[in-house]
């Protein structure tokens, strides 16, 4: 069994805006691609064009739709990867100690060359955000692009996640939550931001920030009177209408 | 760092080199950072400098390193040794592809130059390929804009002078409410995701107009799942509310629109329903400071909006008198079109009501002085935070000409055109139609076409008829069948070609369209045709040559293949002379270059038209002493000139540091390399609104090279051209329509957006629910599925049917439907979405394959378990009894209708592969590799 930091220094993490992720899967490919040719072994891919294609991925987009007790159904788009837990499970299920979090900032890391693929750390997660590599028979996950946020071979505005650096819509955001005036602590304190099944007891680094309420310009939603002043007419037909345009204009 | 943590190497080389070009895996053209080790691409991310992308980058993008390893990759020129359709070919060199290709196009030349069609579907290079077709001396030259979007880009142009996308975009920086029509994802993809992040950080709100809640739509505040097709109808709707409620700009409306144009009243006139004009041709205005008739443009007119000029016992009003008779009607009132549109009519007032709330109680004015064209100046800037953006959702139907006009024409109501906080144009537009080209046709043997193939006819005289009155083009773009077909007709050159209507031709040559599959109608039909052969057993359509980077469906039905190279290979402009990635505040164009050398014996296919316009001796692209003139693509985009000193690229002219105009600059290519890849060129402030009227914006335009003179001109509320085509109809004029087409040209070419509705000639009576594809973001056509990582997302293709039609039909998610149109039937597997308009099914376009197609396993999900709905589809409308081919198009602008087709479903027995199942094609490139782990560096 592997033990966890009693604390970290820092605690690095994303925000993950869901009123704002479009779907578009822009951080899993960035991932895939960064991962494959970075840390560890490469992210593989069997039957790749064939009839079951099935490849290593550590951050996952979902949907999910919600149907409202009224109004319209929503989809919200999920992107979902390790959550670097404060109290991670899939560590301490670790039996060679290839699991573990850093110290120093946090990050949940597996060292492949003490990985034996057994699994259990996988089982252990509540989020399912570990895959075994079909070929390399270690297990992956989220480095939180280690081997980028401290690369000094890469700019400085470049040091942060491949997912962070590509997301088009700016829906993912990373920082230390271990200070109060980073970005994503702001964030989270300003946008309600949440734990990922907190029931878990699992202490998720990463936070999410709920969808904002939606449909409010809809029939029985509040903003439809208030509104209806905005039409009051000015004439009823085309005479008046001009005879209005007239005045209008004679004001300019 | 404790002693039981490992030691990690936090500062890897990231890689050797960072090579800079220009995304192509969509038509967004990213600028991306390609990062090589040892030679090989190991990772691809956005260019932080570019203008389109800002650094960010979309999951095709970041893909593309799967792209340029796809073993779909064709390899070397293929000749058909088998029946066409089979996929029997075989390869050989190059010398011997052109001779074949310069030996059957060398006779047409000489002899009659339009036995040539050249279509180019996803062409980011038209502007070249038009000038080759246009040297050639065919009229049958377009690229696939009139299967995608020609609406919206014709409706744009006419209406304001731009449409969205390239030619425009929201000002994301001050805009307050974003209103979304139907919209294919990856159109403009990483811009609007990035202004949709950006104005919801802000708290600006976005309503999404769509039956589809998925995407931009799931994001979006509001959602208004509306039935398709209705969009137009919904726009006047609320066109009628604001102007009843007198919320629009009226100053704007006297000032910059053709809304004070007075309409001649002269019901027995060749000119009733046309503008008055001056001698020289200027629009007339009442000046309401002199009440006197005055040319629009006159230092200090007041244009009078409400103004009747009697003359001779004739009244003539103006546009905006026309407009309010017209849209206060009660026929526009929510009530009267809410079970239509599926909006309560409450629902369509709180919506109207809220734009009406932001474009005017949140107004703000920009403290920036500008002068107008007629010489006046003003103080500020009017801003009107309100802004819309849409694509083929609205733009893809029989009636979608007029529904872009009507969401034109809103916007121009509200005064949110090139003002602060709404809708800006992106150099070169503002261009209004009459500044474009009209469409040439001349042919001659032995002689280059008499002017560019594509343009914006201005009424009757400008139709590519021939003397007979017979359409002068294959796809009879240009015709009274369609008379503003600014982008051609794609979708029909297969199929009139193969009928001989309205000529033969002898050969089909095609650059990147998979025309025997996702880019047609009636998929089995076009393969029928594309095989078919006469009664002495030659094939009806004589000859095809195909250029193809990758293994698709299409390659299997051409003669001749030419290789292309991947984007990552190659050279390319995207330039202002054609598709450009400007933005509002700035000009820009870019490149590509060969970041990786082709390890296979393939050619981009610009360079091969150069070789080919050489070996034909096409004047454009030979010397005077009859050599080739371009060695290659590289060579044209440096030394081509358009013009003396206009050339396809805009940035480094000259010594280096001219813009837009300038001499050629043999560095240039360098130039563009060393500054990432593309070139910017920023407005001046003050000249960056209010750019179609802003005498510093036309002055910049000049200088740059953008116009020859200032072009300044109102929006067009009513446009005229449409009328002449109604007169045309009513009898007047020389050129006459056909009989049978009288009737729909004087219904639908109203100068004024009109709605009017497609289903009944789809029979919506017999097949009542509409069935839609749309792209997924993580896929571009069918380019998606041969990428390793890509096809993980999205390897087939479920029909989403809305809760009620799956409890309606006995429905359960992984069951099967068979889907009926008046065409046709699929069977495929179904899957239950709630947000979803109730009388709407869809699927993901271009997922479903052919067996053998793309270097995929025969037994690949994209080929059993995905499906295309074009089979449901067909090109022409369901036959009417009268014995013509009525074109499933828009009769305005021939816009494929893609999205008024109709369909019912029933619960189906599994069937063991989607129906129909078509038979294997040989692939000519064999199978992908079992396995990947593709890690470049050591």
């Amino acid at each position: 069994m592997t033990t966890l930091p009693k604390s970290t220094d820092r605690k690095l993490g994303l925000v993950i805006d869901l009123d704002t992720c479009v779907g578009c899967h822009a951080c899993v490919i960035s991932c895939k691609g960064w991962n494959t040719e970075n840390y560890g072994a490469p992210l593989s891919d069997t039957d790749a064009y064939g009839s079951d294609p099935s490849g290593t991925f550590l951050n996952r987009v979902h949907s999910y739709e919600v149907q409202p007790e009224q109004g319209e159904a929503q989809l919200i788009h999920f992107p979902k990867s390790c959550l670097h837990c404060d109290d991670a499970p899939c560590v301490t299920v670790c039996p060679t100690g290839a699991s573990y979090k850093r110290v120093e900032d946090g990050i949940v890391l597996v060292n492949e060359s003490d990985c034996i693929g057994c699994g259990l750390c996988a089982w252990a997660c509540p989020y399912g955000a570990r895959e075994m590599d079909a070929v390399e028979k270690v297990m992956k996950k989220c480095t939180l692009c280690v081997d980028r946020i401290y690369n000094e071979n890469l700019p400085e505005e470049d040091r942060e996640p491949a997912c962070v650096r590509t997301c088009p819509a700016g829906a993912r955001h990373f920082g230390d939550f271990a200070d109060p005036d980073s970005n994503v602590s702001k964030l989270t304190a300003e946008r309600g931001g949440m734990d990922l099944m907190p029931e878990q007891g699992t202490k998720p680094v990463n936070q999410y920030l709920p969808p904002r309420p939606k449909d409010t310009l809809s029939e029985g939603a509040g903003d439809i009177d208030i509104l209806a002043p905005y039409l009051e007419p000015v004439a009823q037909e085309a005479k008046g209408f001009l005879g209005w345009l007239d005045k209008t204009l004679e004001k300019l | 760092m404790p002693k039981d943590q490992p030691d990690i190497n936090l500062s890897p080389k990231v890689s050797d080199e960072v090579r800079k070009t220009t995304c192509y895996m969509c038509a967004c053209r990213c600028g991306i950072n390609v990062h090589l080790k040892d030679g090989k691409v190991a990772y691809i991310e956005g260019n932080r400098d570019h203008p389109v992308n800002q650094g960010v980058l979309c999951a095709k993008g970041s893909a593309g390193i799967m792209q340029v390893n796809a073993p779909s990759r064709l390899r070397k020129p293929l000749k058909r040794v088998g029946e066409r359709g089979s996929g029997e070919f075989q390869e050989i060199e190059w010398d011997e592809a052109l001779q074949i290709a310069t030996d059957w196009l060398a006779p047409i030349r000489r002899d009659d130059p339009s036995k040539l069609a050249f279509f180019t579907g996803r062409d980011q290079s038209q502007s070249f390929t038009s000038f080759f077709a246009q040297n050639f001396g065919t009229p049958n030259y377009a690229a696939h804009g009139g299967f995608c979007s020609v609406n919206m880009a014709a409706a744009g142009i006419y209406t304001m002078g731009g449409a969205f996308w390239e030619f425009g975009q929201p000002d994301w920086d001050h805009t307050k409410l974003f209103m979304l029509f139907g919209v294919a994802e990856d159109h403009d993809s990483n811009p609007i995701k990035m202004g949709i992040g950006k104005i919801k950080g802000r708290g600006a709100r976005v309503i999404g107009v769509n039956p589809i809640r998925t995407g931009y739509n799931a994001v979006a505040d509001d959602w208004v799942g509306i039935t398709p097709g209705t969009d137009g109808l919904f726009i006047l709707s609320m066109v009628h509310c604001l102007m009843k409620a007198g919320k629009i700009d009226v100053n704007y409306l006297a000032q910059f629109t053709n809304a004070p144009c007075l309409v001649n009243g002269d019901e027995k006139s060749p000119e009733f329903g046309l503008l008055l004009r001056d001698d020289d041709g200027k629009e007339l205005v009442m000046d309401r400071a002199t009440g006197k008739l005055t040319p629009f443009d006159q230092k200090g007119v007041k244009p009078d909006l409400t103004a009747t000029h009697r003359h001779a016992g004739i009244s003539h009003r103006t546009v905006m008198q026309h407009m309010a008779e017209r849209y206060l009607s009660d026929e526009y009132a929510p009530e009267a079109v809410a079970d239509r549109v599926g909006i309560s009519a409450k629902r369509i007032r709180t919506l109207a009501a809220e734009i009406a709330r932001v474009a005017f109680d949140e107004a703000f004015e920009l403290e920036q002085e500008w002068t107008d064209f007629r010489g006046e100046t003003h103080k500020t800037m009017q801003g009107r935070p309100v802004s819309f953006h849409s694509m083929r959702g609205i733009s893809a139907h029989a009636n979608g000409f007029q529904t872009c006009r009507a969401l034109h024409v809103l916007q121009i109501l509200l005064g949110s055109v090139e003002v602060p906080g709404g809708f800006r144009f992106k150099p070169p537009y503002p261009k209004p139609a009459t500044a474009h080209p009209k469409p040439h046709c001349g042919v001659q043997p032995d002689c280059p076409l008499d002017g560019p193939h594509l343009g914006f006819v201005q009424g009757p005289d400008d139709l590519a008829l021939k003397e007979d009155g017979t359409p002068a083009r294959i796809d009879k773009a240009f015709t009274w069948e369609n008379p503003m077909s600014a982008h051609g007709l794609m979708h029909m050159v297969i199929s009139n070609a193969h009928a001989g209507d309205p000529y033969k031709i002898d050969t089909l040559f095609m650059y990147m369209a998979n025309m025997s599959w996702n880019s047609s109608m009636n998929t089995r039909g076009v393969m029928d045709m594309l095989t078919d052969k006469d009664e002495d057993g030659e094939y009806v359509i004589p000859r095809i040559i195909y250029s193809d980077a990758y293994s698709s469906e299409m390659v299997a039905y051409a003669d001749l293949i030419l290789p292309d190279t991947t984007y990552l290979e190659r050279h390319d402009c995207i330039s202002l002379l054609d598709r450009p990635i400007c933005e509002a505040d700035a000009a820009a164009d870019a490149i590509r270059w060969p970041v990786i050398e082709p390890d296979r014996d393939v050619r981009g296919f610009q360079s091969v038209l150069c070789e080919l316009g050489g070996k034909l001796g096409l004047p454009g692209f030979t010397n005077e002493d009859g050599s080739q003139k371009y060695a290659d693509y590289a060579d044209y985009i440096v030394n081509h000139q358009r013009k003396p000193g206009i050339g396809p690229l805009a940035g480094f002219r000259g010594d280096g540091d001219q813009a837009g105009r300038g001499d050629v600059n043999p560095d240039q290519l360098d130039k563009y390399i060393e500054n990432g890849g593309f070139f910017v060129e920023h407005i001046p402030d003050g000249a960056n609104y209010y750019k179609p009227w802003n005498a510093d914006y036309q002055d910049w335009a000049v200088n740059l090279g953008l116009y020859d003179s200032p072009q300044p001109y109102l929006f067009s509320l009513y446009v005229e051209p449409m009328r002449r085509f109604q007169l045309a109809a009513e009898g007047h004029g020389d050129r006459q329509p056909p009989d049978h087409l009288r009737e729909r040209i004087k219904a639908t070419m109203d100068p004024l957006p009109i709605w009017y509705d497609p289903a009944p000639e789809n029979k919506v009576d017999d097949f009542p629910i509409t069935a839609l594809t749309q792209r997924p973001m993580a896929m571009y056509h069918s380019w998606g599925s041969q990428n390793a990582w890509l096809r993980q997302l999205h390897g087939h293709n479920p029909l989403y049917l809305p809760t009620k039609l799956m409890r309606d039909n006995d429905l359960s998610d992984g069951d099967w439907a068979k889907v009926t149109s008046p065409h046709g039937e699929i069977t495929v597997p179904v899957l239950e979405m709630a947000a979803l308009n109730e009388n709407t099914i869809w699927t993901w376009n271009a997922i479903g394959k052919r067996k053998g197609a793309w270097a995929l396993d025969e037994n690949a999900p994209e080929a059993t378990k995905g499906f295309l709905l074009n089979h449901l589809m067909h090109e022409l409308l369901p036959p009417k009894g009268d014995g013509l081919r009525w074109a499933n198009s828009d009769p305005i602008t021939g816009q494929a209708a893609w999205f008024d087709l109709k369909v019912r479903i029933e619960k189906a027995e599994a069937p063991t592969e989607s129906q129909p199942a078509m038979e294997p094609i040989k692939s000519p490139v064999g199978k992908g590799p079992k396995q990947l782990t593709w890690k470049v560096g050591k």
